[in-house]
C-alpha cells in the first residue's frame, strides 16, 4: 500500500454566486448534500404511495381525497383501481431501491465524507459529480412524469418483468409510455450511477493524504469504495438491458417477447424472444444491488459504533474483508430470485451455494459487531441507538434469507409477504437506519449545530417498534401463504388475517408520522440546534479535525498528513481517550 | 523564502502528479464499465441465438475497411505521440507534426464513422432493419452503441487537438495518454464486435 497516494490541491475555484454555489455547484459537500435532499424527496412520496395502499389493502373502497386528481383512471372518485395500486407498488420500489436506498447512503454521504476522510479536497472530476448528480435528478424526474402523464405510472412492478413491460398498452395501465418513461428513467440512473461510481473510485485510489494508505482508511471510506466497484458492474449491465427494453418497446425488436404471445386478445407482433434474458439480466444488477444498499450503512454503522463504544471492534480488518467478499459473491448469486421462473433443479443449487455462502461474512461481521459491544460502556445517542437498530434489523431481516437461499423452501415463500417481511427488514430498513444514524453523526460536521437528541430518541424508538410491528407479521402472513403484490384480501380464506393486515396499516401509519419528527428536527436544527464544536464525538478520523461546516477546500489549503490508523480509541492521548489521524503523537496501544 | 518557493514547487508537482494519476484511474475505470456492459450484450446474444428464429446476417463488406481505417487512426495516433513527446518540451515544429497526425486520426476516426453509416444504408437496402430479426437487432444495437462511444472519442480528440493548438508548452501529457488509451480501446471493441457478428450472426 505505501505511503499513500499523492494528493492535488484545489481542483476548481473558490465558488461564487448562487447557482454556482448551490445548484451547478463543483463542491462534493454541496452535491452529497443535494443528493441527500432528492432522496428526503424521494422517500417521502415512497412512504405515502405505501400508506395508500396499506389503507386501500384493508379497507378496499376508501375514498382518498384529492387522489383522482392524481390519475383520474386510476382514482376516480378517489377510489383507488386494483391497477391503481400496482402503479403505486411499482412507483413505491421503483422510487425506495434507486433514490432512496442507492441515493442517500452511498451517492449523499459518500460525496459528502469519502474525500474528507481520505484528505482530498475534492472528488478526482468534480465536473463529472456534478453531472452525475444533475443526471439523477433528470431521471427522478423522468420517472415523476409517469404520475402526470393521462397514462399514469406502469404496473409492472420495480423489477419490471418482460414480456409484460415490454408490449405496451396491451399489458394494461400504465404500460404505454408509463413504462417507457420507467425505462428511460432507469437508463439515465444507470449512467449517473457509472459517473458517480467513476468519481469514487479514482478518487479513493489516487487522492489519498500522504501516509492515508488503504488500511488507514475508516471503514466506512471502504463501505463506499467497495460499493462503487459493486455499482460500476451492476450499473454496466442494467444500462445494456434497459436498451433492449427501450428497443423492444418501441423499435419492433423482440429481445424479450416470445412469439405467439396472446396479450388483451391480441397476438403480439413479435418472435422468438426470451422473457427469461431480461430476468438474468435484471437480477444480475438487481441482487448486487442490495448490496450497493446494505454495505454503506455497514461502513457507517461500523464507523459509529466504534466512537460510541470508545473502542475499535473486534477486527476492523474482517469487516473490511467480509465487505469485500459480499460483494465478490454478490456476483454469483441473481438466480435465486429465478427459483420459480422455470431452472433446472442443478443451475438452482449452483445458485443456492453461494446464496448460503454469503451468509458467513454476514455473520461474521455480526459476531465482531456483539462481540465488541460485549462489555462496551457504549455512548447512548441518537447515532448510537439507529446504529444498534441497524444491527437488530439485519440480523432480524437476514435469519429469512437463510430460508429463501433453498430453492425447495423457496418455491413455497417465493410468491409470498415473507419475501416482502425479509427485504424491507434487510435491505430497506437497515440500510435506512445506517442512514439515520449517519445524519445524527455528522450533522454537527455538516451544519455546526446538533440535532435534538430528545426529539431523535423519541424518532428511534417510535421507528425502532414501529418497523417490527409492520414487517414481522409479514413473515408470519408468508408462512401462511398470504400471496404478495395482490391489492386486496377479500376471500374467505384470507378473512381471519385481515385484522392482522389492518394492525399493519395502522402500524405503517405511525411509524410512517414518526418521520415527520425526524424531518422537523432535521429543519429545525438545521437553524436553531445547540451549536456543536469541530469535534463534538470526540473522534479520530479526518473529517473531525476541520471547522464544521467545512470550508469549501476542506482543509482550508493544507495538506493534512496521516500517521495512524482510523480507530485510536482507548489510548492515553494529549486530547483524552483518542488519537487523531492527524496526529504526531505516538501510540503505544495499535486498535487492530 | 527559497524554501517556501520549493515547498510551493513541490505541492503543485504532487497536486498535477495526483491529478493524472486520477485521470488514468478514471479512464481504466470507465474502460472497465463499458467492456461489462459489452458483456451484457454478449450474453444477451448467447442467450437470445438458442432461440428458433435465429437466422443469419451476412455482413456488409465495408465493414473490413472500416477496421482497416480504425486500426489505421491507433497507430497514427501512436505516430503523434512519438512525434510530440521526444523530449522535455514540445518544439513547436514536432507540435505542428504532432497535431497533423492527431488531424488524421480524427479525419479516420469520422471516415468510420460514416463508414459504418453505410454499412446500415447497405442493409436498410436489402431490406433489413432493426426488426427485421433478432440477428440484424443485434447488428444495429452493437454497432450503434459502438459508434456512439467513438463519437466521444471524437469530442476528446477535438478537445486534445484544440488544448495543443492553445499552448503546446504547457499541454498535459496524461491528457494525450488518456485519449489514446479510450481510442485503441475502442479499436479492441470494434475487432472484438466485428468477430462477434461474423461468427454469431
Amino acid at each position: 500500500m505505501g505511503e499513500g497516494s499523492v494528493q492535488q490541491a484545489h481542483v476548481h475555484a473558490p465558488p461564487e454566486g448562487f447557482i454556482r454555489k448551490y445548484v451547478f455547484s463543483l463542491d462534493h459537500k454541496v452535491i452529497g448534500k443535494q443528493y441527500f435532499a432528492l432522496a428526503l424527496v424521494a422517500v417521502f412520496t415512497g412512504m405515502i404511495l405505501s400508506w395508500l395502499m396499506r389503507i386501500h389493502m384493508v379497507w378496499p373502497n376508501t375514498k382518498f381525497p384529492g387522489l383522482e386528481l392524481l390519475s383520474k383512471v386510476g382514482a376516480p372518485g378517489g377510489i383507488m383501481t386494483p391497477e391503481y395500486y400496482l402503479s403505486l407498488l411499482t412507483m413505491h420500489g421503483t422510487l425506495m431501491v434507486f433514490f432512496v436506498l442507492t441515493n442517500a447512503p452511498f451517492a449523499a454521504f459518500g460525496n459528502y465524507f469519502l474525500p474528507i476522510q481520505i484528505g482530498a479536497e475534492d472528488m478526482a472530476f468534480p465536473r463529472f459529480n456534478m453531472m452525475s448528480f444533475w443526471t439523477t435528478f433528470l431521471a427522478w424526474f423522468v420517472l415523476m412524469l409517469a404520475f402526470v402523464i393521462p397514462d399514469g405510472p406502469p404496473i409492472a412492478g420495480w423489477t419490471e418483468y418482460a414480456p409484460l413491460s415490454a408490449v405496451g398498452k396491451d399489458a394494461g395501465p400504465g404500460m404505454a409510455w408509463g413504462a417507457s418513461l420507467w425505462g428511460l428513467s432507469i437508463a439515465i440512473f444507470c449512467i449517473a450511477s457509472l459517473l458517480g461510481a467513476l468519481n469514487f473510485i479514482a478518487t479513493t485510489l489516487d487522492l489519498r493524504a500522504k501516509g492515508m494508505t488503504l488500511m488507514r482508511m475508516p471503514i466506512c471510506t471502504w463501505a463506499w469504495f467497495i460499493t462503487s466497484c459493486i455499482a460500476l458492474l451492476a450499473f454496466a449491465v442494467l444500462l445494456p438491458a434497459c436498451i433492449l427494453l427501450i428497443l423492444d418497446r418501441h423499435a419492433g425488436t423482440s429481445f424479450f417477447i416470445p412469439g405467439g404471445l396472446v396479450i388483451s386478445d391480441r397476438l403480439q407482433p413479435h418472435s422468438g424472444g426470451s422473457p427469461l434474458l431480461w430476468q438474468h439480466l435484471f437480477w444480475f444488477f438487481g441482487h448486487p444491488e442490495v448490496y450497493i444498499a446494505i454495505l454503506p450503512s455497514i461502513g457507517i454503522v461500523s464507523h459509529i459504533l466504534i466512537n460510541s463504544m470508545r473502542k475499535p471492534l473486534l477486527s476492523s480488518k474482517v469487516i473490511i474483508y467480509s465487505m469485500m467478499s459480499i460483494g465478490f459473491l454478490s456476483y454469483m448469486v441473481w438466480g435465486h430470485h429465478m427459483f420459480l421462473s422455470g431452472m433446472n433443479p442443478m443451475s438452482a443449487l449452483a445458485f443456492s451455494f453461494p446464496t448460503l455462502t454469503i451468509t458467513i461474512p454476514a455473520t461474521v461481521m455480526t459476531l465482531i459487531w456483539l462481540g465488541s459491544l460485549y462489555g462496551a460502556n457504549i455512548q447512548i445517542n441518537s447515532a448510537s441507538l439507529f446504529a444498534l437498530g441497524f444491527i437488530s434489523m439485519f440480523v432480524a431481516g437476514g435469519v429469512s434469507g437463510f430460508f429463501l437461499a433453498q430453492p425447495a423452501i423457496d418455491i413455497y415463500l417465493h410468491a409470498t409477504y415473507f419475501v416482502v417481511g425479509h427485504f424491507h427488514m434487510v435491505m430497506g430498513v437497515a440500510s435506512l437506519f445506517g442512514v439515520f444514524a449517519a445524519t445524527y453523526f455528522w450533522f454537527p460536521k455538516m451544519t455546526g449545530r446538533f440535532m435534538n437528541e430528545g426529539l431523535g430518541k423519541l424518532h428511534f424508538w417510535i421507528t425502532f417498534v414501529g418497523t417490527y410491528c409492520i414487517f414481522m407479521p409479514f413473515h408470519y402472513l408468508g408462512l401462511i401463504g398470504n400471496v404478495r403484490r395482490y391489492q386486496s384480501f377479500v376471500d374467505d380464506y384470507m378473512a381471519p388475517y385481515i385484522p392482522l393486515h389492518k394492525f399493519i396499516t395502522i402500524s405503517a401509519l405511525i411509524t410512517g408520522a414518526a418521520q415527520l419528527i425526524f424531518l422537523y428536527n432535521l429543519i429545525y436544527s438545521r437553524f436553531k440546534g445547540k451549536l456543536a464544536p469541530d469535534n463534538p464525538w470526540n473522534a479520530t478520523s479526518l473529517e473531525w479535525s476541520i471547522p464544521s461546516p467545512p470550508p469549501w477546500n476542506n482543509f482550508g489549503g493544507k495538506h493534512p498528513v496521516v500517521y495512524h490508523d482510523p480507530y485510536q480509541y482507548g489510548v492515553k492521548g494529549s486530547k483524552g481517550d483518542f488519537v487523531m489521524q492527524d496526529s504526531p503523537e505516538q501510540v503505544i496501544v495499535s486498535g487492530d | 523564502m527559497i524554501s517556501s518557493i520549493a515547498s510551493t514547487a513541490s505541492v503543485q508537482a504532487r497536486s498535477s502528479l495526483g491529478m493524472d494519476r486520477a485521470s488514468r484511474s478514471g479512464i481504466w475505470v470507465g474502460i472497465f464499465a463499458i467492456t461489462m456492459s459489452f458483456v451484457a450484450f454478449t450474453s444477451a446474444l448467447f442467450v437470445r441465438q438458442g432461440t428458433t428464429d435465429w437466422g443469419h446476417l451476412i455482413l456488409p463488406s465495408v465493414l473490413y475497411v472500416n477496421t482497416v481505417v480504425l486500426l489505421f487512426s491507433s497507430a497514427t495516433f501512436e505516430i503523434s505521440r512519438r512525434t510530440l513527446f521526444t523530449g522535455q518540451m514540445i518544439q513547436p515544429g514536432t507540435a505542428r507534426r504532432g497535431i497533423g497526425w492527431l488531424m488524421l486520426t480524427l479525419v479516420l476516426g469520422l471516415a468510420f464513422c460514416l463508414g459504418q453509416y453505410l454499412a446500415w444504408q447497405n442493409l436498410r437496402a436489402q431490406g433489413i432493419y432493426l426488426a427485421t430479426n433478432p440477428n440484424s437487432s443485434f447488428f444495429y444495437v452493437l454497432t450503434s452503441i459502438h459508434v456512439l462511444h467513438l463519437l466521444a472519442g471524437i469530442v476528446a480528440l477535438v478537445r486534445l487537438i484544440g488544448c495543443l493548438i492553445a499552448s503546446h508548452a504547457t499541454f498535459r501529457r496524461s491528457l494525450f495518454d488518456n485519449t489514446a488509451i479510450y481510442w485503441h480501446f475502442l479499436g479492441v471493441l470494434w475487432v472484438y464486435l466485428l468477430l462477434l457478428c461474423r461468427l454469431k450472426l
